[in-house]
């Protein structure tokens, strides 16, 4: 043994002094990320004076919850109805029939691209791949005339009809976890008798909970916070999703007292982030295989 | 059997082939045929020829905002890329607290692009924004973030770092994979962090990269909502008015139907040639893992 330097010893220096530095980074980054959701928070909670003081105030004088049921009854009296509420019926009505739609139909697709044989099926999953690199707004015309045509616009059945139809990325995500169970499994029910439809409700589908949780949890954001798809077929301001009447709100002659505007935000959010933190394993996980191994 | 298989597979596919040919491969087509029309869906269609693509090449608006829109990408996708990488690094030093920070710089894209627009409206306020408050502090004039036509972009570009935590989370994902041996065989030969990080971590995550940074340029090709928001009219001095903008207002403000479909579909050439454009710069330097 050469006594010239001790590589272990600098070694651990330099992984302990690199554990510092990267803290010290962290740290000051989270606070980056994190202070306008703060800011939001703690706006929603203030009496009006206090929103717009100079230097900001983070803790309100005093701490008003009253700011939640007066953003949500905000505009009621002129509309006759409790906006925010039916904004909220709206966006859970869609929410859920998209969400159910995606899981039904990307589940089925996604098993005959992963599990059954026939020609041209690597072909046309090749294609699939290829047309998530089409913008939207190039099919946004088209599209727009196809539902005008078929009256549905001013409807909720544009924003989740095509749920029902599989999406390519969605499809993608299953296809790759359905390649991971065993074929044997789908042969030795075969033999048993099993039809391809059975083996898919009663084998594959259960072992790929997690899978589809993912694309649930993917078409519940898309859905929920979607703004373009509300914004080109919703006419009346009664069938507004939340996304839509945020956006109202905060346009509305001279505007929408701020806190209540940050306290109907904070609402809009919440049933994002209570899901995130419910499901956090199998979301990180479901963005992690999307990309791409 | 093979034939029985067969039925079934393409039966199970039925939704997606619907789905493709109703919802992709028809208005794909359909745009692309309206597009050499005058058509406002109240009237029927009439063939003009080549008459939207020769306004549009000679549109002021449609320059501004094409050229809006690629400012945009070229600064959201290399900041964007650089942050997620820089953090998912950071959170692969195996720091204590790792998931905490995940979630925290996961948080903000969990917020609905209208809500996020409304926030940072306020952030950026010129009188009495968070942004303007803390550069005073520090004895800096900050700039006119929304009302200056030379800053508004940029201050969509830095809005745009808060959405990297779906980018940061799938390059974690991609650091994990990197065999420990590399990293063994690195320090064998002296390699400091900064080296191995240069050598060993970022060839190996690559084609992460790529499918990152790919889908990344796609999506900024598309920015809509934030800046609809923030920069009512694309204002001030249509310097946030960017493509999808416009394309929207053509179709549904001004109904001309033809003229937004020729524009979707130089967006759809200009978004297939960024991403060729892209694989081919990435040819030499994204590495892939022989299997």
């Amino acid at each position: 043994m050469k006594a010239t330097t001790n590589p272990a010893g600098s070694h651990r220096r330099d992984k302990k002094l690199q554990h510092v530095f990267a803290h010290i980074a962290l740290v000051s980054l989270s606070v980056l990320f994190v202070i306008p959701l703060l800011w939001m928070v703690s706006t929603s909670l203030k009496p009006i004076g206090e929103t717009l003081t100079n230097p900001p105030r983070w803790i309100p004088s005093h701490i008003l919850f009253n700011n939640y049921p007066d953003a949500i009854s905000y505009g009621s009296k002129e509309l006759g109805y409790i906006p925010l509420l039916v904004y909220a019926r709206n966006t859970i009505i869609i929410t859920i029939l998209a969400v159910g739609g995606a899981v039904l139909s990307n589940s089925i697709v996604a098993y005959s691209f992963a599990r059954i044989k026939w020609p041209g099926r690597d072909l046309f999953f090749g294609v699939t791949l290829a047309t998530m690199m089409i913008p939207f707004p190039v099919l946004m015309v088209p599209t727009f005339a196809l539902f005008k045509w078929l009256g549905w616009v001013g409807t909720f059945k544009p924003l989740w009809v095509p749920a029902f139809f599989a999406s390519a990325f969605s499809i993608f995500l299953l296809r790759q976890f359905y390649r991971t169970i065993p074929m044997e499994l789908s042969e030795a029910a075969k033999i048993d008798g099993c039809s391809e439809f059975r083996i898919f409700t009663d084998i594959i589908a259960p072992l790929s909970r997690p899978a589809l949780m993912v694309v649930a949890l993917f078409t519940f954001m898309g859905s929920w916070n979607d703004f373009l798809g509300p914004l080109i077929y919703l006419v009346d301001q009664n069938t507004f999703t939340l996304s839509l009447g945020l956006q109202a709100y905060q346009s509305q002659h001279g505007g929408t007292p701020f806190n209540l505007l940050m306290a109907a935000s904070c609402l809009v959010i919440l049933p994002v982030v209570i899901v995130f933190f419910l499901a956090q394993k199998v979301f990180i996980q479901g963005i992690a295989t999307s990309g791409l191994k | 059997m093979i034939r029985r298989d067969a039925r079934v597979g393409v039966l199970f596919a039925l939704p997606w082939i619907f789905g493709f040919l109703i919802f992709l491969a028809y208005p794909l087509i359909a745009s692309l045929l309206t597009s050499f029309t005058s058509f406002s869906v109240l009237r029927p269609p009439t063939f003009i020829g080549l008459q939207n693509y020769n306004e549009l090449f000679h549109d002021q608006v449609f320059y501004q905002s094409l050229t809006n829109t690629l400012l945009y990408v070229l600064g959201a996708v290399p900041l964007t890329a650089i942050v997620a990488i820089g953090l998912a690094l950071l959170l692969n030093t195996k720091v204590k607290g790792m998931s905490i920070y995940r979630t925290l710089f996961f948080l903000p894209t969990l917020v609905p692009m209208v809500a996020l627009g409304t926030l940072f409206l306020w952030v950026f306020n010129g009188d009495y924004g968070l942004f303007k408050q803390a550069f005073l502090k520090v004895g800096v004039t900050p700039p006119g973030w929304l009302t200056d036509p030379t800053w508004s972009k940029w201050t969509l570009i830095l809005i745009s770092m808060w959405g990297c935590g779906q980018a940061m989370v799938i390059y974690l994902a991609g650091l994990q994979d990197v065999p420990v041996s590399l990293y063994e065989a690195a320090e064998l030969d002296g390699a400091k962090s900064w080296a191995k990080t240069m050598h060993v971590t970022l060839p190996m995550i690559s084609p992460v990269i790529l499918f990152n940074v790919v889908m990344s340029i796609i999506g900024s090709l598309q920015i809509f909502a934030v800046p609809y928001v923030m920069f009512p009219g694309g204002a001030p001095a249509r310097s946030a008015y960017f493509y999808t903008s416009y394309l929207y207002d053509n179709a549904f403000q001004y109904q001309r139907m033809g003229y937004a479909s020729a524009m979707g579909w130089v967006l759809f050439l200009i978004t297939l040639a960024l991403t060729l454009i892209a694989l081919k710069l990435s040819e030499k330097h994204v590495h892939y893992e022989s299997n």
